[in-house]
């Protein structure tokens, strides 16, 4: 099958790159362009593990094409630390021990930012609400939750 | 996955072109949370998948007192609960759409893909049937349009011919003294498939003592969602009580054609059925109280 040339803003740098369209973008990030911190776990839209912000959006990368990207912004879990620091939602869970085989870590913590974005102060309830798309077998969630809620607090007080 | 081609049309007339050409072969592609899945399953075959989120018509949502709600098919669920006018005049549907998978989901997810996906259980159905929508269809004969009740016949399978595709949903204005509900049973708090799906939707009289008429339709209980126009027409000119509300529930438990599987056994579901109708009527009639 012939590939497509897509070009996309990823991490906030212009990227082109070729795919052919059953490929989805979750395929892309890991396959073609090796940005390897977006996991595949189920493939199927049930766990999170793929999670992207595109256009400002929290998706299931699994679940959009990899040419549907043109033109699209996407931020992945690469984007979040700089050279010399952690984002404060990564320094969190590592805090709180927040995981444990992390599998399901960079989709947890895209989809917290995703969150943060949109409302700097959830309330505990609001966590779990959001995060109900994202699965993990191993830490049992309250780790999970207590991260975010510690990382709403340390961006806020500047940390 | 196998291989197939991709397009995005960005008119009407190219996508219509485009799936005429092609017919059974082509799939429309909206936000995918359905469709992708299952060409990766197998389950749906495409040599070619058409994008329609580039044709401005399927992203229309507005409003207006006469013509009412214009949904376009490729809005997102979170596009929709996020709109002030749907908040305040369609409560029924965002019932729906805040309850259709994670927010992953929601942010990708579209109403039309839910409606020509023909899920018996799809959560939106229900609520677009008693809100009274309708179906804007486009074809190679231009468009057509077909109630919401009569667009699924039968699971997977929607009333639409080769080359055409859902364009837009509309939804008439809320009626003075009305109200919509929808709920369903599952589970757990969140991201399930309906066990049942119960949507009503009601017109109260001047003093809201008595029924004007009603509207009841069924999630997960038939092959294809289920209108149960005997169910709210039996609410029509009645005081508003317990009494006409159980019986309506009643209507509506005789008409559920549920059947056992891994999500509930038939017994369960039907008796789902009667106590979801009475909520999704109580729902609607507290809201209208309300309005
Ligand atoms: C994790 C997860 C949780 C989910 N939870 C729920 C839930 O709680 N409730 C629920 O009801 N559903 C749920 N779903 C199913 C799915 O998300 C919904 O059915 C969704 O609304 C489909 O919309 P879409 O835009 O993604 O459709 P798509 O996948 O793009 O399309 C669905 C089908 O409709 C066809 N199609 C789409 N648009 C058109 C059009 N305009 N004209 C003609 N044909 C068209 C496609 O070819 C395809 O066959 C869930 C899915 C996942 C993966
Ligand atoms: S891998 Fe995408 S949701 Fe599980
Ligand atoms: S840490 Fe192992 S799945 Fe979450």
């Amino acid at each position: 099958m012939s590939r497509v040339h897509v070009q996309a803003r990823i991490n906030g740098e212009e990227t082109e790159f070729l795919c052919e369209p059953r490929q989805s973008l979750l395929e892309v990030l890991r396959d073609v362009l090796m940005l390897t911190g977006s996991k595949e776990g189920c493939n199927n839209g049930n766990c999170g593990a793929c999670n992207v912000i595109l256009d400002g959006r929290l998706v299931n990368s699994c679940l959009v094409l990899g040419v549907e990207a043109q033109g699209k912004d996407i931020q992945t879990i690469e984007g979040l630390a700089t050279p010399d620091r952690l984002h404060p939602l990564q320094q969190q869970f590592l805090e709180h021990a927040a995981l444990q085989c992390g599998i399901c870590t960079p989709g947890f913590i895209v989809a917290a930012k995703a969150l943060l974005d949109k409302n700097p102060h959830p309330t505990e309830p609001q966590v779990r609400h959001w995060l109900a798309g994202n699965l993990c077998r191993c830490t049992g969630y309250d780790k999970i939750v207590r991260a975010v809620l510690s990382a709403a607090d340390a961006v806020r007080d500047g940390r | 996955m196998y291989d197939f081609d991709y397009a995005s049309p960005r008119s009407v007339r190219e996508a219509v072109s485009l799936l005429e050409r092609r017919g059974d072969d082509a799939r429309v592609l909206s936000g995918g949370t359905d469709l992708i899945v299952q060409l990766r399953e197998g389950r749906r075959k495409a040599g070619l998948v058409v994008d329609i989120k580039e044709i401005p018509e399927v992203n229309d949502l507005s409003y207006g007192p006469r013509q009412g709600l214009r949904l376009g098919a490729a809005v997102p669920c979170y596009k929709i609960y996020g709109n002030e006018t749907v908040q305040k005049l369609y409560p029924g549907l965002i019932d729906a759409v805040s309850l259709v998978g994670g927010i992953q989901i929601q942010g990708r997810a579209t109403v039309g893909g839910n409606l020509c996906n023909a899920s018996p259980a799809a959560d939106t159905i229900p609520p677009l049937i008693v809100l009274g929508a309708a179906c804007v269809i486009a074809g190679p004969q231009g468009t057509r349009t077909v109630p919401v009740e009569d667009f699924c016949i039968a699971p997977g399978r929607t009333v639409l011919q080769r080359g055409e595709f859902l364009l837009s949903l509309r939804i008439p204005p809320p009626l003075k003294n009305s109200g919509a509900f929808y709920l369903r049973f599952i589970p757990r708090n969140e991201m399930d498939i309906a066990v049942v799906g119960a949507g009503a939707s009601v017109v109260l009289g001047k003093r809201r003592t008595v029924f004007v008429s009603a509207r009841v339709a069924l999630g997960a209980v038939a092959p294809t969602p289920l209108f149960v126009r005997e169910a709210g027409d039996a609410l029509a000119e009645k005081p508003v009580s317990d009494e006409s509300i159980q019986q309506a529930a009643e209507i509506a438990r005789a008409a559920a054609r549920p059947i056992s599987d891994m999500r509930g056994t038939a017994d369960h579901r039907r008796h789902l059925v009667g106590v979801l109708t009475r909520r999704a009527l109580e729902g609607a009639i507290r809201r209208a109280k309300e309005s």
